[in-house]
């Protein structure tokens, strides 16, 4: 009886000791990170006889190999991240494609290596950088959620117990003995964010994998996301382009450039700070005269796009005048007929726009010329894209193309957007001119 | 009081309070000795999920279905009779040659198949690895399963064929467990080892059913390795898979095992699988990044 008392008492003094040490203590810590790639080409000089002849293998396939990438072929994905998050935080990672973002969440989820530093986790995590990974078509419905389950890192008995929960959020109880591959793109994805968010790792890291399923759908993924940090006191890191939605659910962000931690604040100033400044390379290129793309005919020195009133780099959104820029050099004698076509793709590789146009009617001579081009705002859906450029004379014949000059995303200016926070569905996303008249009212 | 705190800490996790030392150090590997058994065996339930998978999956939408796992070593069999056992009067140790290539027929089709499957594993699972964390081990591994079960299903053939020659069913075949089990470790050796440099060089996808082709004449299959003159025999010892054939054969038709070709097949198994687990693990770290 006494021993029980000071038991209790003990672990009320444990309690409370425990509450001030570990309180502060962050869940997550990252230490120096550091992740190079290499980029093709070069390859580690092996001494195995094993090796060699793998080696003399692929010296016919080498020729085809071989690109213009022979300088410094290795790039840093991420350099020098340091950072803690602590318990119960939702943080949201931005940052523009290439920003190392991705990688950042791959070293956190172990799937690659860190090439310098360290993280230290001291809790489960759970990795969510794809809904339904390891899906498989021919698999019934129950088949494929203890298959997800498992490679997501659950154990059976945990899947079992969970199971009625997973089908109900997905709502896909008819159909749960009929293989995956019958199933409608919807269903298919609601059963695979249902496993996933029924994990319960500590900390949870996602990758933008909302941009999927209906709008209902989204606002119960962003609500059981909500619950998850709120209710359950979980950890999550978030990777997402949507600063709508990185604005409502995180409360911290980081935002990284080029590999490196550029800002780490609340959500909203991490936003703020994004949207105002930060460059991103691709959508503006430039080349020394000994490297500038090119041929005999057309030499191109710069080509950039850029929102209208803004600078290059800056984020275009949506609600932006679109402007694209070209620099070239035509070396071709006399007097020609020269136009400019940009092709516009977006990363789906839907073919979304042919845009050319002659240079000048009265041709042009030889030498340097800039040809521009807006794309009225209002036009684009929020989305990465990439242009692709050709020159052409007399609208018949191909002088130059060259391909994936650019690549820009456009992000969300659209103002009010109700309780959708993704990007909305389809290629294009004009404004209307809406109006609704009441003809009678009863 | 101190079994009470590490007890407080393992129920706390679900709370505010965090362990004292970090789960998990994500760092850059230095060494490959932690062959990482425990991480392997908390995952030991996507082993068996992913075994399970590419059971159901592998005579889905056939029109044979698992008839398939007969039909393979069935028809080598009768093309193996026709031309090496009549029309080449290939020598057989005394048996009916049909019962004779088929009983080798079936412990290759078992090794081939898994390492072919396992071969090829990696680079048909690289959604996985890009996108989950586990010991990738389990990937090449779980392609023994299903070539198990063939092999269950292919013997029962072998069993109507020995009672169609009359052959009885010799005690020896209480050795048949532990030959399955030997080459299953050779399969998942070699398999494991192909799947790794199947990662970085895709040529080991061209190469491999030519090896694998190459493989099945430099074992005793359709022939017996008495064929083979004395002073050469020797040099069959160094196929690992030779020692185990011949062991299959004399479990099955009850002649007296050759225990020194199978120790060193044991011995150059154990090897292989030893030497494939470090590559693989060497090589591991960067299956992500080139996959």
């Amino acid at each position: 009886m006494i021993f029980a008392e000071w038991k209790k008492v003990s672990l009320t003094l444990f309690e409370g000791l425990s509450k001030k040490n570990y309180l502060m203590k962050p869940i997550i810590k990252v230490e120096n990170l550091g992740k190079k790639y290499k980029l093709g080409g070069e390859r580690k000089r092996y001494s195995t006889v094993r090796e060699s002849l793998t080696d003399a293998m692929r010296i016919p396939l080498k020729a085809f190999q071989r690109n213009k990438e022979n300088g410094d072929n290795r790039f840093w994905a991420l350099r020098d991240v340091n950072f803690e998050v602590q318990p119960g935080e939702v943080v949201g990672i931005i940052g523009r494609n290439g920003a190392g973002k991705s990688t950042l969440l791959k070293v956190l989820s172990r799937i690659t290596e860190p090439t310098t530093g360290r993280v230290k986790l001291f809790g489960r995590v759970g990795s969510l950088l794809e809904v339904g990974t390891g899906f498989h078509p021919e698999l019934t419905g129950r088949e494929n959620i203890f298959l997800n389950g498992a490679i997501l890192g659950m154990r059976r008995e945990e899947i079992t117990k969970k199971f009625d929960e997973i089908v109900d959020f997905a709502g896909v109880e008819k159909f749960l003995d009929t293989p995956v591959k019958h199933y409608s793109s919807g269903m298919y994805m609601r059963l695979a964010f249902a496993v996933a968010a029924n994990l319960e790792p500590e900390i949870l890291v996602i990758d933008e994998v909302l941009a999927v399923g209906d709008a209902e759908f989204q606002k119960k993924c962003l609500g059981k996301m909500k619950s998850v940090s709120d209710t359950e006191g979980r950890t999550v890191l978030f990777v997402s382009h949507n600063m709508s939605a990185v604005k409502s659910i995180c409360q911290r962000g980081i935002l990284l450039k080029s590999g490196s931690l550029e800002f780490d604040g609340d959500a909203v100033s991490a936003v703020d700070y994004y949207m105002q400044g930060g460059s991103d390379l691709s959508s503006f290129r430039e080349w020394t005269e000994t490297e500038m793309p090119g041929n005999d005919n057309i030499k191109i020195r710069e080509a950039s796009v850029y929102a209208a009133g803004k600078s290059t780099g800056e984020p275009i959104l949506t609600s932006d005048d679109l402007v694209f820029e070209i620099e070239f050099y035509n070396k071709i004698e006399g007097n020609s007929i020269i136009d400019v076509t940009w092709d516009l793709l977006n990363v789906q590789g839907i073919h979304v726009a042919h845009l050319g146009k002659v240079c000048k009617p009265g041709g042009l001579l030889r030498g340097w010329h800039k040809t521009t081009a807006v794309l009225p705002k209002n036009v684009l859906n929020t989305e990465r894209y990439v242009f692709s450029v050709q020159f052409g004379r007399n609208q018949r014949e191909l002088l130059y193309r060259m391909e994936e000059i650019l690549t820009f995303d456009i992000d969300d200016g659209i103002p009010t957007r109700g309780n959708n926070f993704d990007k909305f569905p389809g290629v294009i996303h004009p404004v209307c001119q809406w109006q609704t008249e009441s003809i009678k009212t009863v | 009081m101190q079994s009470t705190i590490t007890q407080r800490q393992k129920t706390s996790m679900k709370g505010n309070n965090l362990p004292e030392n970090p789960l998990v150090v994500i760092e850059p590997r230095k060494n490959w000795i932690a062959l990482n058994l425990k991480d392997i065996w908390h995952y030991r339930d996507l082993f068996y999920i992913l075994t399970m998978r590419d059971i159901k999956v592998r005579y889905k939408q056939t029109l044979l279905g698992a008839a398939w796992a007969v039909i393979q070593p069935l028809f080598t069999m009768l093309i193996f009779t026709l031309f090496f056992g009549k029309l080449a009067a290939m020598p057989s140790d005394g048996i009916p040659y049909p019962v004779f290539a088929y009983a080798g027929l079936l412990p290759w089709t078992f090794f081939s198949n898994v390492v072919t499957n396992s071969g090829n594993s990696l680079i048909g699972n690289s959604n996985l690895i890009t996108k989950v964390y586990f010991p990738r081990m389990i990937i090449p591994g779980a392609s023994v399963g299903s070539g198990l079960l063939d092999f269950v299903i292919a013997f029962g053939l072998l069993i109507v064929l020995m009672f169609y020659y009359g052959i009885g069913l010799s005690v020896n075949l209480f050795m048949l467990p532990a030959l399955l089990i030997l080459t299953s470790l050779l399969a998942i050796g070699v398999g494991m080892w192909m799947s790794a440099l199947n990662v970085k060089y895709r040529d080991v996808r061209y190469a491999l059913p030519f090896l694998i082709q190459l493989g099945m004449f430099a074992t005793p299959i359709i022939y017996p390795s008495s064929l083979v003159p004395e002073k050469w025999r020797w040099l069959l010892a160094f196929n690992p898979l030779a020692g185990q054939i011949e062991g299959y054969r004399s479990a099955i038709f009850g002649k007296p095992f050759d225990w020194f070709a199978l120790g060193i097949s044991v011995l150059i198994t154990l090897a292989i699988l030893f030497y494939s687990a470090y590559d693989f693990r060497r090589m591991e770290k960067s299956f992500a990044d080139l996959i």
